[in-house]
């Protein structure tokens, strides 16, 4: 019997179980080594041989390139770790929050002041067929 | 003997920690939160305890992936605030109190729950933020701090049912420990959020406050309520909230006592991507009002 997993069926959203755990362990491993000031200093320096140290998949490496959350996420990241790629180009949670949504930043912000995003309509996937 | 005078619940919102270091608490965005915390400031300078048990998730700080402790105890005598990527938040050395620590860990895991021992972690925004929100910014704080770590960012996370029994554990620990100390648990977390996905930014504001009257009223239906859940209606982050259920077992009347006392109810929407919680119960056995 495989592990079951109920959560499966909320849009836009990935919980981080064990198998995405999995996937993303070394992407993980190399946004948490960002909690370091002298890491942070290197991978400015040369992002590339900083990614090379560590056994990602291309994939893996292309998603921290282009700064897309959403796919680090997709590969395995978790955001409590790869929010530190954030960090490190001096973004708060508002500005790498919002990067994965349909929001740009003020846009983002001002939802959330205005009372955030509703559950309704966001519950089940089916609620997003044909988005 | 020791005893558990209150429990105080809390968001932990990075946001609030870097509004408060930055001095920027009485801006037009932040001015409402602050004055809403300003209650509970003012309870906890006439009730500053000689212990916190502060029940808080790491968020990939202390803890990578290589260890996952479902639930971790603190043993030092101090824990530095940690580097999260932007540097250290500029806040006091938390002290720890390594006899209790050292007596709920034997208690505890006498107990049947299997806590992992640590030593030398850093403490992160989940554990300083609070400590902000209730001391302010004052040299040292005031009080000894033994941090409990939760997992409840690798999924399998502990349920509420488990929280809240670890709950009733520490509150027997803490009675039986010779000194005479006078002990808060705190737990932290939430309220609803998420932080990820093309969903981020969600907030149940009717959610939350059924969970908020659920921790008054009725911790034992709240911790009946399954993951999935929180995670649908509190969004992907909000799962922060069982820990919630750790500091309410700790009250008398889930080990027969009377119900604890509402001393300091808020509830505030945004502070960054979150809704903002917090809850004030004294102990109706042990509190200094009582």
């Amino acid at each position: 019997m495989g592990i079951e997993k109920p959560y499966l069926d909320i849009p836009g959203t990935t919980v981080f179980d064990t198998d995405q755990a999995a996937a993303g362990y070394h992407l993980n491993g190399f946004a948490k080594s960002l909690t370091k000031a002298e890491n942070r200093e290197r991978f400015k320096v040369d992002e590339d041989a900083y990614l090379d140290e560590w056994p990602m998949t291309e994939a893996q490496k292309q998603a921290v390139r282009d700064r897309d959350f959403n796919a680090m996420i997709a590969l395995g990241g978790n955001i409590y770790y790869v929010s530190k790629v954030g960090a490190t180009d001096g973004q708060n949670y508002v500005e790498i929050v919002s990067s994965m949504t349909e929001n740009d930043a003020e846009t983002h912000k001002q939802m959330m002041i205005d009372g955030g995003r509703s559950p309704e309509g966001n519950r089940y996937l089916h609620e997003w067929e044909g988005r | 003997m020791a005893h558990v005078s209150a429990s105080v619940y809390s968001s932990h919102v990075p946001a609030i920690g870097v509004a408060i270091d930055q001095g920027r608490t009485e801006e037009p965005y932040y001015a409402p939160l602050f004055a809403g915390y300003q209650p509970a400031r003012d309870w906890i300078a006439k009730n500053t305890p000689d212990v916190v048990v502060l029940v808080f998730n790491d968020h990939a700080n202390a803890f990578g992936l290589e260890m996952i402790p479902t639930f971790a105890l603190g043993m030092s005598a101090a824990y530095e605030p940690a580097d999260e990527g932007w540097g250290a938040r500029p806040v006091p050395t938390v002290k720890g109190h390594p006899a209790l620590s050292a007596h709920i860990a034997h208690s505890v895991i006498r107990d049947d729950f299997d806590l992992t021992l640590v030593n030398d972690v850093p403490v992160d925004h989940g554990c300083t933020v609070p400590l902000s929100i209730m001391f302010g910014q004052p040299e040292q704080w005031p009080c000894a701090v033994i941090p409990l770590f939760v997992n409840v960012v690798q999924y399998p996370v502990p349920s509420g049912k488990r929280c809240l029994e670890l709950g009733k554990s520490i509150r027997r620990a803490v009675e039986s420990f010779d000194e005479d100390l006078d002990v808060q648990i705190w737990g932290t977390g939430g309220m609803s959020h998420q932080l990820q996905g093309e969903r981020a930014g969600l907030i149940n504001q009717p959610w939350d406050n059924a969970f908020l009257d659920r921790m008054i009223d009725d911790p034992e239906g709240q911790a009946a309520v399954d993951h999935v859940e929180y995670v649908r209606e509190a969004g992907s982050e909000g799962i922060e909230l069982v820990m919630w259920l750790v500091a309410r077992g700790a009250m008398a009347d889930l080990a027969g006592g009377p119900a604890p006392a509402e001393v300091h109810r808020l509830y505030h929407v945004p502070a960054s991507n979150t809704a903002v919680g917090q809850l004030v119960l004294e102990d109706a056995a042990h509190s200094r009002n009582a």
